[in-house]
């Protein structure tokens, strides 16, 4: 080759003066300081839920109990309420996202599929505590007066355990579709990309070939983006499983495990924010250990999504 | 029964769906904005935004000061985080390219993005609010400016990245050295996209929540250059999750619908503008 300019960057000029040298420690310090900060998270959080790590050891992490006035805690039901609402978020958005991306992609026409799709990124420009606060004054009573009853009674699934007992509106249920709606509009953004990277004359053959919309996407589209949009997935996952704001008002911040769908629960991040600013010692020591278990799953979870993302990229070669 | 009549049927039907579907999303996003709107403007007048938050039974209670303190927050937040982007993000494009320390700092970046906010609160508090024995709106501002830090680092590669490479050839071979060339050349030409990346994360962290429930907390005084570092702090967010949640009166959850009509539309307006000069310029 003996390319005479290369275009890697530290190459260009192989002698700094003093103040590229400066220049370039300065930039250096900052980018390590993003690393020095999410260790720091995880000292910082050990840290502070120590005494209770001792106190409780892993029995905290099955034991549902919680009782402020005995001092006894237990991380069960945050995990419980935070895997439920996360599972049933994940169970409504993804296929929403998904076609909503094949709509906006494939099938709109272009203006009105622009337009929709600037909608859609105002829908998740909106903060958190916004659909929180729509979700207790406006969505509990909508549920409770009409989505409640019309699968109790109307479906008939009243009978079942996971759609029994009091219908009031707020729990796991609602909290679940509030954080669907949250992390909708940010899987839709990513899927429209993953729709976008199919090359299109892979599509075009199989249209060619006499498949219909519906054909391509799902033994094309589908198929050949894959791993894409288990990407997506992972990055609502992770967005869903630490949310408060949004679930806060309408969980019901009840320290429960049960069956059905409708009862009030609570998650890691509604029960920190309920109860840290009444909490003191060991109490407080018990919210920093539920912080940390959160920090260690989410932590999990975007690590993984991100080594997959790069995966997907270097096997298609970027654009995403 | 004709199997292309069938496949057909199946076609119109999913095309149908993913129409609703997509007409479902705006719909919410239309039911949100229309019950913000309605709520929220009926307690909208002047007085409401000149006059402090007051508790209830005493007449004309605004968000004044909460707005004042939400700006002193974001304010300094921005003071705080965006350099730090803006310098790791220099790394990132100009320095660290393809260096392994580069690809861990860039995959670093994009894990804490996806990060619970309220993680990060309760760093701060662990830090900052134990340490100085008191919450402050300091403390809140420390905790938007760790929110912000990755999203501006990662945008600021981005758009250096997109800075074509003669230019630096260019400006180096001129014998300037590298830190003008990057600070007067390369910024220069990515300037549009620098500003949307930054003003678009500071309209994300200011509606952020969570964090400032650990830090910033809320209060009825007005934020002063002192009680700024030393106290608690009015802001908008945390005052609608107090008057949203903790007040069984119609007058007050009334004022936290004004808060939140005016912070959600400062946001959206905020986002359309810097989306439509960015088009702009591309």
């Amino acid at each position: 080759m003996g390319a005479i300019i290369t275009t890697e960057n530290d190459e260009i000029q192989p002698k700094q003066s003093i103040g590229d040298r400066i220049f370039k420690a300065i930039t250096l310090t900052s980018g390590i300081l993003i690393i020095v900060l999410i260790v720091g998270f995880f000292i910082q959080l050990a840290w502070q839920a120590m005494p209770a790590i001792q106190k409780f050891g892993l029995g905290f992490l099955t034991s549902s109990a919680w009782d402020p006035v005995k001092e006894q805690y237990g991380a069960a039901t945050s995990i419980y309420g935070t895997a439920v609402s996360t599972v049933i978020a994940m169970l409504i958005a993804t296929p929403l996202a998904f076609v909503i991306s094949l709509f906006l992609v494939e099938l709109a026409p272009p203006i009105i599929g622009k337009i929709m799709s600037q909608a859609l990124d105002l829908l998740a420009a909106i903060p958190s505590i916004i659909f929180g606060m729509w979700g207790l004054f406006v969505f509990v009573p909508f549920m409770q007066n009409y989505i409640q009853p019309f699968i109790a009674n109307t479906l008939g699934l009243g009978s079942t355990p996971l759609f029994g007992g009091e219908k009031m509106g707020i729990g796991l249920m609602t909290g679940g579709i509030i954080l669907a709606l949250m992390i909708l509009p940010f899987m839709s953004a990513v899927m429209r990309d993953v729709f976008r990277m199919v090359p299109s004359v892979i599509k075009e053959s199989a249209y060619g070939a006499g498949a219909t919309t519906w054909e391509v996407t799902k033994d094309v589209t589908l198929r050949y983006g894959i791993q894409g949009f288990m990407g997506a997935m992972f990055l609502g996952l992770g967005r869903a499983i630490g949310e408060t704001m949004a679930i806060l008002f309408v969980i019901g911040n009840t320290p429960q495990i049960k069956a059905s769908l409708f009862s009030s629960g609570t998650t890691i991040s509604s029960t920190l924010a309920n109860n840290f600013a009444e909490a003191d010692g060991i109490f407080q020591n018990v919210l920093f250990e539920l912080g940390l278990i959160l920090l260690v799953i989410s932590f999990g979870v975007q690590v993984l999504a991100q080594l997959w993302l790069n995966k997907v990229r270097k096997s298609n070669g970027g654009g995403m | 029964m004709n199997t292309i009549t069938i496949r057909r049927n199946t076609n119109n039907i999913v095309k149908l769906l993913s129409f609703l579907a997509t007409v479902l999303g705006i719909a919410f996003l239309i039911w949100i904005l229309y019950t913000v709107i309605q709520m929220g403007s009926s307690v909208l007048k002047p007085s409401f935004l000149t006059s402090p938050t007051k508790p209830y039974g005493i007449p004309d209670g605004g968000i004044a000061n909460a707005i004042l303190g939400t700006a002193y927050i974001t304010l300094m937040a921005s003071l705080i985080g965006m350099p730090l982007g803006l310098l790791a993000g220099v790394y990132l494009s100009e320095f660290g390219s393809r260096s392994k320390l580069g690809n861990a700092i860039r995959f670093s970046a994009n894990v804490m993005m996806g990060l619970p906010s309220i993680i990060v609160g309760l760093f701060v508090y662990s830090v900052v609010v134990i340490t100085t024995k008191h919450f402050s709106g300091f403390a809140g501002s420390i905790s938007l400016a760790i929110i912000m830090f990755p999203v501006v680092a990662r945008t600021t590669e981005d758009m250096l990245a997109m800075v074509p490479n003669a230019l630096r050839e260019a400006s180096l071979a001129l014998g300037m050295p590298r830190w003008r060339a990057t600070l007067d050349i390369i910024f220069r030409s990515a300037k549009s996209g620098l500003i949307t990346g930054i003003l678009l994360s500071i309209a994300r962290v200011s509606g952020e929540t969570a964090p400032l429930l650990f830090t910033a907390l809320w209060s009825d005084n007005w934020v002063t250059l002192n009680s700024f570092f030393t106290q608690p702090t009015a802001n908008l967010t945390v005052t609608i999750t107090e008057y949203a949640t903790n007040s069984p009166f119609a007058a007050i959850q009334n004022r936290a619908w004004g808060a939140a009509l005016l912070i959600t539309v400062a946001i959206l307006i905020l986002n359309i503008i810097v989306r439509a000069i960015f088009k702009e310029k591309k």
